[in-house]
């Protein structure tokens, strides 16, 4: 499903080069739940955004579905992006000046085809029952708690049933029982097919995940099958 | 997905009000004030009362005489005689007017001194030109034959002259330079801007003071030629040209003798440039320059500003930009996006320039300043309006939307 090999990431100002990622080779199959761990600047968000086709490497090669991207143009990644990847963010990034179910709407935009009019609205409403939040649809994000933000992300995320969903620390910015919350949301939806890959801080969450890959200093230092209840 | 980004527009546009007071301030104080040299400009050459047909009409206004040596010129207007001559007989055109420029006259109204403009005219004048009759009608060929001592006056200097009265005037006398005459008919007037028809009173040409019998070249008429249609002007002017190359030049006036005459008949635009630029090609190109200029300060420096506030205010929205891209919009959409959203605002400027055009032109037109102003907002103006705005918005939102869209998506998340 997700391939990278040879994977290297170098950020270069005028006069630094910071080396983020190294030498990864990982493969990702379809229907996995994977976490990824590691200390604070080791690479994590970086190794999301290369698999999210938002960054390209520096060297080495991304695969989504057998297809190498890494020379797609901006076009081809977009639709990509649409078509095959949710994103879920520790900040949320919903757009407060859109109401909920605008915010939850915004893949279906860019979709070509199939999501028109009112049966986007007709999508959407079916993303945001899934999370439990049919009676917010109205609201702005400035009128909901955390938990629910990061429920309209996820509504957001899902909305274009992409086969794979990528999740930077959903529950860094929540409380335990929110996050056990979303977490729950997140296996109900790698149950029903879609891949999840999820960067987390929490050693507690990654542990709920079905694989988790370690990170130290750009370097992957391991990647191992976890046994969950 | 039009829906979404319009919302989105209206939405910045309240988030910083002062942000949004600045930036509809600039677009619709410039837009007003292209809006308004627009409508001034269309005052000044677009066909209006009462010269409606000016765009099917070629104005032989001067004529200009040039020695052998081409070191002497004498230019003005043409006698009733010439015109009669070469343009009067013209095959190709429908009608053809002569008429004197206007002329200061006085009348006395007891002790009170009404300074008045003046205009000797043809009967063909009056259907050259569309003057709405409050009153009466217009002196004909048989009162021109007579020699009547009639005049048509406008409906302002009717209340100049009857003091306001509300009576009817048509054959009561009036009294102009100690003659006599009799009141035939009451036109509402042109403005002073439109000089072919611009008068108080309007005389027939065989009054005894129009001159009209002098055999010179030289006058003080000049002559609207009119076709039936726009298309016919380029064959009546070549109809024109050709009788003006066969004018003998021998014995015209001492120094001139084997020089050369130029009458030119032209379009009105054309007439009102050459006036500008005294029929020197370099003048107009001038013109055009100082007008490009002009256009340039007055769109160009607003956008500049446009740009800049625009470019800080997509800055702060960096991260909606990411959440776009990694949803799925492509560069081009993101750039559309943008386009529009300053087009919306930019037609909210132009709406607020409308308004605040439309309560200046009339104040224009009720101030006085321009006697008998008629400027307005017609529908080719409206239509110059919304292309200034659609240039202004483009011109505006191009820049900064380009910088946004291509914007890295992580960084731009991280915003």
């Amino acid at each position: 499903m997700i391939s990278l090999k040879n994977i290297e990431k170098v950020y270069r100002t005028s006069t630094i080069e910071t080396l983020a990622l190294t030498n990864i080779n990982l493969y990702i199959g379809a229907g996995e739940f994977v976490s990824i761990m590691g200390p604070s600047g080791c690479g994590k968000s970086t190794l999301l955004n290369l698999m999210g086709l938002l960054d390209t490497p520096s060297a080495g090669q991304v695969e989504i579905d057998g297809q190498t991207v890494t020379q797609y143009r901006d076009k081809d990644l977009a639709r990509l992006r649409n078509q095959k990847i949710g994103f879920i963010f520790q900040s949320f990034h919903l757009i407060n000046d859109l109401s909920v179910l605008d915010n939850v709407e915004i893949p279906l935009l860019y979709r070509k085809g199939d999501a028109v009019g009112p049966s986007r609205r007709q999508l959407a409403q079916e993303a945001l029952e899934k999370v439990g939040l049919s009676n917010r649809m109205k609201h702005f994000p400035g009128q909901l708690s955390g938990g629910q933000k990061q429920r309209v992300a996820i509504a957001r995320a899902i909305v274009g049933r992409p086969s794979i969903i990528l999740a930077d620390e959903p529950t860094g910015n929540l409380d335990s029982a929110m996050g056990n919350e979303i977490m729950a949301i997140l296996h109900q939806l790698n149950a029903e097919g879609s891949t999840i890959i999820m960067v987390t801080h929490d050693e507690t969450m990654a542990k709920k995940t079905h694989r988790l890959v370690r990170l130290f200093d750009g370097s992957m230092v391991g990647d191992s099958i976890l046994q969950t209840n | 997905m039009l829906t979404n980004y319009i919302k989105i527009a209206w939405k910045v546009l309240l988030r910083h009000p002062f942000y949004t007071f600045i930036t509809l301030f600039g677009i619709s104080l410039t837009l007003t004030v292209l809006i308004v040299l627009t409508s001034l400009m269309d005052h000044l050459i677009g066909s209006h009362y009462p010269e409606t047909n000016r765009f099917r009409t070629l104005y032989v206004e001067r004529m200009a005489l040039t020695n052998k040596e081409k070191t002497m010129i004498n230019s003005g207007s043409m006698s009733f005689k010439f015109l009669t001559d070469y343009a009067k007989t013209l095959k190709t055109p429908e009608r053809v007017t002569i008429f004197s420029g206007d002329h200061k006259s006085n009348a006395y109204v007891g002790a009170q001194k009404i300074e008045l403009n003046s205009r000797f005219t043809d009967a063909e004048y009056w259907r050259v030109l569309n003057f709405e009759f409050i009153e009466g009608k217009p002196f004909n060929e048989q009162n021109i034959a007579n020699g009547d001592y009639v005049a048509v006056i406008t409906d302002g200097f009717k209340k100049q002259y009857f003091n306001n009265s509300g009576e009817l005037v048509v054959g009561k006398r009036i009294d102009i330079e100690n003659v006599s005459y009799t009141v035939i008919g009451v036109v509402k007037g042109s403005p002073i801007t439109r000089m072919f028809s611009y008068s108080d009173v309007f005389f027939p040409y065989t009054n005894p003071k129009s001159n009209y019998r002098s055999m010179e070249y030289g006058g003080s008429y000049m002559a609207m030629v009119q076709a039936k249609k726009e298309a016919d002007l380029p064959a009546i002017n070549e109809e024109f040209q050709a009788r003006i190359k066969r004018i003998p030049i021998t014995n015209i006036e001492a120094g001139f003798k084997d020089g050369s005459l130029e009458v030119r008949s032209e379009p009105f635009v054309q007439y009102f440039l050459n006036v500008l630029s005294e029929g020197d090609p370099a003048r107009v190109a001038t013109f055009y320059a100082i007008v490009g200029f002009i256009l340039f300060m007055l769109i160009g420096l607003p956008v500049l500003n446009l740009v800049n506030l625009n470019v800080s205010r997509i800055l702060e929205r960096a991260s909606e930009i990411g959440i776009r891209k990694a949803f799925g919009a492509p560069i081009r959409t993101l750039l559309w996006q943008f386009i529009i959203e300053n087009i919306f605002i930019t037609f909210i400027g132009g709406a607020i320039a409308l308004m605040l055009t439309y309560a200046l032109i009339y104040g224009i037109n009720a101030s006085g300043w321009i006697a008998y102003a008629d400027l307005s907002i017609n529908a080719n103006i409206f239509i110059i309006s919304l292309l200034i705005c659609l240039v202004f918005g483009l011109l505006s939102g191009l820049i900064p939307a380009l910088r946004m869209s291509k914007l890295n998506i992580a960084d731009a998340l991280k915003a």
